[in-house]
């Protein structure tokens, strides 16, 4: 399958290592990006039996997992490198949170590595400075301040992309015994990102609105979080599920009916994301 | 930007494994009293339904549909009430707007299901779970403990349903909205969580997170079971042909 051969780059030396640059590793991701595209499961083949999809998606699930892993080894490396950094106040609420989060993300880690197998894919390098755009465990002195603020903008978006990340593989594990766990993971990611965006509308004291609370508002990245994180929001403005348009259904306006559904990330988006902090 | 889904046919498969008559579960809390109470049958908008016969959530990805819709309708019941209790009206204003968005997300949740359904069955409203009735005496609409205790009860519930029912789904389009649903209802429940419980680390805490960093599952008998003993749902419903595995 193209996907796994795309998942595999993510390992891949050569094509990695050069990714010096911000600008760098997006076009490349963005490269990989399109590739990953041409390989989508058609879905539509995956609906006529049970049989069907678990024989012809087996690889599609290699590779809905390899991508999680990945995602996961970013969140794991992220929260334990954030409570060393001591940014995080000690003994603060906010360091709670982060514990209990980094306990999880490792253990996701753990737990698909075991799930893949021989099929794990490594961990690649992160720089979770993004080529020097963010600093968020002040190791380039940006500042206790800015860093905790850059800290708590970047776990929201490593979240809410969790979230929607795994819910664009879900059909590819359909059929799988990965289906139920990797659900099982979505939701804690998705408890995660709640309490995150919650964390930051109180440390940021933002007043509290649709955008400080902890769902998604239509495509709003919310009060204070960075332009560059904007594609974690593209795509939650959307008000019709499953053909009903529930603004006219409801009666309810279109922010509280977008913030009623989670929509999925494609691959390729997710891939990209992550790749702005993927070093090599 | 959303495609329209493939035309899904939900009249219930020939076929199906019904090897048992015997009805697993059924629940309606009062069973035993006045026989008037308990049935589906106040809906007005059909005059089909047999006031003898108790639905069934019916088989197949329709039975999970339903039993999902059944999920939202008390869901939606639930934070409707709240909106009425002096609780809500002086909470704080934290409070105020988490309740408020819950209750809007979980009727917009329920009139999905209802519209979705309907839909999905070429608005053969015998197949539609019909409208239940609610009993809610348990709860202190005006006593904050007793309102968020429930509410975190229920979120929790919901989260564990959709993550027990996605592997019984045969169609992709349906898991995937459900799985639209269970983020927005983890969402919720941390949320809840994190105001009721005094702990930091609620939001996910270790009595609901496994080791392996897993949210709870659990298949439709285990839940309806627990629903059932809440006394919540008056009307009587069946679950004798939902999958099983």
């Amino acid at each position: 399958m193209e996907i796994i051969k795309f998942l595999e780059a993510f390992t891949s030396e050569n094509l990695l290592a050069k990714t010096s640059s911000r600008r760098e590793a997006f076009s490349t991701f963005g490269v990989l990006g399109k590739k990953a595209a041409m390989a989508a499961i058609p879905f539509g083949l995956a609906t006529s039996s049970s049989k069907t999809f678990a024989f012809q998606d087996q690889n599609a699930a290699i590779g809905a997992l390899q991508l999680a892993l990945t995602l996961e080894y970013l969140e794991a490396e992220f929260y334990l490198k954030a409570l060393d950094s001591g940014v995080l106040p000690g003994g603060s609420r906010a360091e709670a949170i982060y514990e209990q989060i980094s306990k999880h993300e490792s253990a996701h880690v753990d737990f698909l590595i075991a799930g893949l197998g021989d099929e794990a894919v490594e961990s690649p390098t992160f720089d979770f400075t993004s080529g020097g755009m963010f600093d968020p465990f002040n190791e380039n002195g940006t500042g206790q301040e800015v860093a905790y603020a850059q800290l708590l903008a970047l776990a929201q978006a490593f979240e809410d992309t969790g979230v929607r990340a795994y819910k664009g593989q879900a059909a590819n594990l359909m059929g799988t015994a990965f289906l139920t766990p990797a659900l099982q993971i979505h939701s804690v990611e998705a408890r995660h990102a709640s309490e995150i965006r919650r964390l930051r509308a109180r440390i940021m004291e933002t007043d509290l609105d649709q955008d400080a609370l902890g769902w998604i508002t239509l495509n709003n990245r919310g009060p204070g979080m960075p332009e560059a994180t904007q594609d974690v929001y593209d795509g939650e403005e959307n008000v019709s599920q499953g053909g009903v348009n529930l603004v006219t259904a409801t009666g309810f306006d279109d922010v509280a009916v977008s913030q009623s559904y989670d929509e999925p990330m494609s691959g390729n988006t997710a891939s990209a994301i992550a790749g702005l902090f993927i070093a090599s | 930007m959303e495609t329209t889904p493939a035309k899904v046919n939900l009249q219930e498969a020939k076929n199906e494994n019904t090897n048992s008559r015997r009805q697993f579960l059924k629940i309606g809390g009062l069973a035993v009293v006045g026989t008037s109470l308990l049935l589906s049958c106040n809906n007005d908008d059909d005059g089909f339904t047999d006031p003898d016969e108790i639905f069934d959530l019916g088989s197949g990805d329709l039975g999970i549909l339903n039993y999902a819709y059944a999920l939202e309708q008390l869901e939606a019941a639930f934070y409707t009430r709240v909106m009425d209790g002096s609780y809500w009206m002086n909470a704080s204003a934290e409070e105020k707007l988490v309740l408020e968005d819950l209750y809007k997300h979980e009727v917009i949740h329920r009139e999905f299901f209802k519209a979705a359904i309907t839909a999905a069955v070429n608005g053969d409203t015998n197949k539609v779970l019909p409208e239940l009735e609610f009993d809610f005496t348990s709860v202190d609409f005006n006593n904050r403990d007793s309102v968020l205790a429930t509410a975190r009860v229920l979120e929790d519930t919901g989260v564990a349903a959709y993550n027990g029912a996605g592997t019984f789904l045969q169609t992709p389009d349906y898991l995937v909205i459900a799985g639209k649903i269970v983020s927005v209802e983890a969402r919720h429940a941390a949320a809840i969580r994190s105001l009721y419980m005094d702990d930091a680390k609620a939001f996910a805490g270790d009595d609901i997170i496994d080791v392996n960093g897993l949210d709870l599952a659990k298949p439709p008998s285990e839940i309806l079971d627990a629903v059932g003993q809440t006394g919540f749902i008056k009307t009587e419903f069946t679950a004798n042909r939902l999958p099983k595995e």
